[in-house]
């Protein structure tokens, strides 16, 4: 068994968002960055399970950006994994991405490939179906549960309103949100453990970049609350009807 | 060259969100003076097709097997790349709901097209080809460029109206043969007779201060009276006072309904991020301090057992008088 985990690096979800460069760039200065939470706390930690469950198998981690990422992958190979790999590159759109994940697993032959649902800057949510499309893998996106029974998959994946429980051979590509794995603490030993393993750098393969940001806009401000009395709850509705028209 | 709608359907019915998208795409065709078309994936449907000419759509192509009631992200991708190709389409519109987020991604893949995930508006197309997408949890928006030819955006739920007028469409029925790709569905549980959260127009969503399961009454009760789908914050759920599936923030689904209102939940950064794309935001709460007030519209500082229940008759009053 051989799993690759797709892992990215997002500003911390409490981050001040601004832009700088006439608002065509996220201005980096002073924020934290943090392992993308869907790729930690769930695609990751399950992998990492996974593992411990058949301990012949292998455990891959990917990121594809530039050597600032490093804390990053030391960061998920403290939490498990056996080696990581670094395309060393900017990320100019998710097909260039998926582009270069995919030609890493066309190397390795993974039978399972996980990513978050999706990133919390870009919220693309679009890197697993390209790389699963690229490979000619099945996908199934935002699993909220992950069996593996033998060489067949059981996952259950979200839909509106309720979920639907799918089979699946492998190899496959699978996006994970809440409720596939729980969050776990890297410990000393992990901690320890990762600076002797390997993180392979390697270049870019070419491909294509399909879309560019041009600029990024901040919401307009809140007007601030409009406070309605406890005593008053009907002059709430009468706003809500009459000034907002919501209902 | 014309835009073609994917409409995702469940049980024979096409999906709100696609009716957004079918909205969309008619709008975005006349932008470009040309044609918009539909294709849906289905065995048999009760929706009318060609009623959906209404939402100004030319044509609808359905392709047409018992196997495509389930959704495979593989199986679509290949049919409605198929279609994509035989109608000439440079442009593709879908939801960005559950099963558009599978399918977009590999679509873009296969037809060598970019894709904008999460679109809010109509692209600007007189200077080449610029879509809005909301980025950051919601906290700021990206203006993206798409430069391949041909295009696909996946529309957020509840970012465009849904308008419908007059019109019919010309229904093109074509059976498919069926695509094995090793994926099968074994079982599906949803929850029937209520508004799925991802489609409403309206959320009530109770938090930690409600202080149990056994006082959920009162959102349940305000949610029945405005048609609202009812959500929770995240320890509600971790609590298992409520359903997984109803859990709202960053974690949980994101959503954008054009009414939400949080009774009992302080606001962490955590929760607006699933939520503050919502038009109007009530925030109810005994503490004045909670961080929610800050990013609310209106807000009441009370208790929520006192404050809902009159609400609730206030609404009902309002829709018996209405």
């Amino acid at each position: 068994m051989k799993i690759l985990v797709c892992i990215s690096k997002t500003p911390d979800t409490t981050a001040k968002i601004t832009f700088t460069d006439n608002n065509t760039k996220f201005a980096e200065t002073g924020v934290q960055f943090i392992l993308n939470p869907y790729d930690e706390w769930y695609a990751l930690v399950r992998a990492i399970e996974l593992k411990e469950a058949d301990p012949s198998a292998v455990l891959h981690l990917i990121h594809v950006g530039g050597p600032d990422a490093d804390p990053i992958i030391r960061k998920a190979l403290a939490l498990g994994g056996d080696e990581a790999f670094r395309v060393n590159s900017t990320e100019p759109d998710a097909f260039f991405v998926a582009s270069q994940i995919a030609a890493i697993a066309r190397e390795n032959s993974y039978d399972l490939i996980f990513t978050g649902k999706e990133t919390i800057d870009y919220n693309g949510a679009s890197l697993g179906g390209m790389v699963a499309e690229l490979l000619g893998l099945p996908y199934i996106s935002l699993a909220t549960k992950f069996t593996l029974d033998g060489s067949r998959a059981i996952v259950n994946r979200e839909m509106e309103g309720g979920e639907e429980t799918d089979e699946a051979a492998l190899p496959l590509v699978v996006s994970c949100q809440k409720g596939v794995a729980e969050q776990r603490i890297p410990n000393i030993r992990g901690i320890m453990g990762a600076r002797a393993k390997p993180l392979k750098v390697t270049e870019p393969v070419a491909a294509t970049v399909f879309t560019a940001i041009e600029s990024f806009e901040l919401p307009p401000a809140k007007a601030g609350v409009k406070l309605v009395s406890p005593d008053d709850p009907g002059e709430l509705v009468r706003l809500l009807h009459e000034e907002a028209k919501v209902i | 060259m014309s835009v073609l709608i994917f409409l995702d359907q469940s049980a024979g019915h096409i999906k709100k969100n696609s009716l957004e998208a079918a909205s969309y795409g008619s709008k975005l065709a006349e932008q470009l003076g040309t044609d918009a078309e539909g294709v849906v994936l289905a065995g048999n449907l009760s929706e009318d097709l060609a009623a959906l000419g209404g939402y100004g759509l030319k044509r609808i192509h359905h392709l047409k097997n018992i196997a495509l009631d389930q959704f495979d992200s593989q199986a679509f991708t290949h049919l409605v790349a198929g279609t994509a190709v035989s109608t000439g389409a440079t442009v593709i519109v879908l939801s960005n709901n559950f099963n558009g987020k599978a399918l977009a991604p590999r679509l873009s893949v296969k037809l060598e097209a970019g894709l904008v995930a999460g679109a809010i508006a109509l692209p600007v197309t007189d200077k080449g080809f610029v879509v809005k997408k909301s980025v950051f949890s919601g906290k700021a928006f990206a203006n993206v460029a798409i430069h391949t030819d041909k295009k696909i955006i996946s529309l957020n739920a509840n970012a465009f109206p849904v308008s419908k007028g007059e019109g019919t469409a010309e229904v093109i029925e074509t059976a498919v043969a069926s695509v094995n790709t090793g994926v099968t569905v074994t079982a599906a549980e949803q929850v029937t007779g209520e508004v799925p959260l991802s489609e409403a127009e309206i959320v009530v969503s109770g938090g930690r201060g409600l202080k149990g399961p056994e006082n959920w009454g009162i959102v349940t009760d305000l949610a029945k009276a405005l048609g609202a789908a009812t959500a929770c914050s995240r320890p509600v759920s971790d609590s298992d006072w409520r359903p997984h599936h109803e859990h709202v923030g960053q974690t949980g689904l994101t959503i954008a309904p054009n009414l939400y209102i949080a009774i009992g939940i302080s606001g962490a950064i955590q929760h607006l991020a699933g939520v503050n794309r919502s038009k109007t935001i009530v925030v109810i709460n005994k503490d004045p301090e909670a961080p929610f007030f800050k990013a609310a519209d209106y807000g009441i500082v009370g208790d929520a057992f006192d404050v809902v229940p009159k609400i609730t008759a206030a609404v009902k009053q309002l829709k018996g008088n209405a």
